[in-house]
């Protein structure tokens, strides 16, 4: 009884019509207080470069791409909007986790596929995703959701690229998230 | 008025304390929405769960309606908000690269933060990917650059690079999107609803 009532309490998600109103509100406020929008990798990024820097300074500036970054961006990558938004995120991701009950540690995944399994298909999909938001200049949120709002060309090829790769590769991939 | 930043109407550390109350009710939504779940986020790419598309697409088109009514009321410059440069080669290139790591790794970089935030471990291992990626794009940057600089098409808008008003561009995109909405809705009529 007290297990169905814990999923049951877990199942309860946001309607997503709604949920999607918020988002475009907090978008919206993004750019009128900051003049930009929302954004996930930048901040992965920025502490990617204060580590090496930290770890490696030499390294770093050797390193073309962070010399640039750190040229383009003075003072400390961890100082940075998209790191306080990203911190935010954690707190606020946190917040509703606990308000629904949804607060704990587990692997998830398809019974078709073993944690072990699951974990080493997070970690590929992460570095893809990581290696494709640099040539992309930015992931879902940088650049497809907020190149949607402010109808960037760049922002929704970018979209329309990272949508379109799924469903053409959904076929593919089939065994580790359905039963097919 | 808008953006206060732009305007001094705010400082810069001012401007990083609403980063962090603008992220909290980023994570806030996400996590509602049920985006910390990599099976709920994937079955918009199998039909039996299509709430990532729903989600996405009310964001992108609340916003985009906001700026305009904004800009229209004179509350922001449009002029003075970030824009997304196109690079065409290296946006449609990073993008497959995404497309794929969203269909093997089950989430992109902020719904992997956001999940990691309620204790997914597949989802640190996701964020730990993209530490490793960006990493990877540095030590390859020497052999990219020129492809990732190429075809630079400057921050042009899709209104403007199609010869339409803005206006008739955010109708064209609430169209599209209800059509998503439609197809979505009738998907998840079809598919076997998942148990996750």
């Amino acid at each position: 009884m007290e297990d169905n009532k814990v999923i049951k309490r877990s199942e309860k998600y946001m309607n997503p019509y709604l949920a999607g109103v918020f988002l475009g509100l907090v978008l919206l406020s993004a750019y009128f207080i900051s003049g930009r929008g929302l954004g996930a990798s930048g901040a992965i990024k920025s502490t990617t470069v204060s580590l090496v820097k930290t770890i490696a300074p030499a390294h770093a500036e050797k390193a073309p791409y962070y010399k640039e970054y750190l040229e383009t961006h003075p003072g400390n990558p961890l100082n940075s909007w998209l790191v306080y938004q990203i911190l935010g995120v954690i707190v606020g991701g946190f917040l509703s986790g606990a308000l629904a009950g949804r607060l704990k540690f587990k692997v998830e995944h398809s019974p078709n596929i073993t944690s072990k399994k699951r974990l080493i298909l997070a970690l590929a999909g992460g570095i893809l995703f990581g290696l494709g938001a640099q040539f992309g200049r930015g992931c879902t949120s940088g650049s497809a959701l907020c190149g949607m709002a402010v109808l960037s060309l760049g922002g929704i090829m970018s979209m329309m690229a990272i949508f379109g790769t799924g469903f053409g590769l959904a076929y593919f991939f089939r065994k580790f998230w359905v039963n097919i | 008025m808008g953006p206060l930043i732009a305007y001094d109407l705010i400082t810069g550390s001012t401007n990083l304390l609403f980063a962090f109350l603008i992220g909290i009710g980023f994570g806030f939504v996400l996590e509602s929405a049920g985006f910390s779940s990599s099976r709920k986020l994937v079955g918009v790419f199998y039909g039996y769960d299509t709430v990532v598309l729903k989600v996405f697409f009310t964001a992108g088109i609340t916003g985009m309606l906001g700026l305009l009514f904004f800009s229209l009321f004179g509350w922001i410059d449009l002029d003075l908000i970030y824009i997304n440069p196109t690079f065409l080669y290296s946006t449609l290139f990073g993008g497959v690269l995404m497309g794929a790591g969203f269909i093997i790794g089950g989430f992109c970089p902020g719904t992997s933060i956001c999940a990691a935030s309620i204790g997914k471990i597949d989802a640190i291992f996701f964020v730990l990917g993209i530490y490793i990626g960006v990493n990877i794009f540095n030590e390859i940057y020497p052999l990219v650059e020129g492809f990732y600089k190429a075809k630079f098409l400057g921050s042009p808008k899709l209104s403007d690079f199609l010869g339409i008003s803005d206006g008739i561009m955010a109708l064209v995109m609430i169209a599209m999107a209800i059509f998503a909405f439609w197809l979505g809705e009738i998907f998840e009529k079809k598919k076997k609803p998942v148990i996750y």
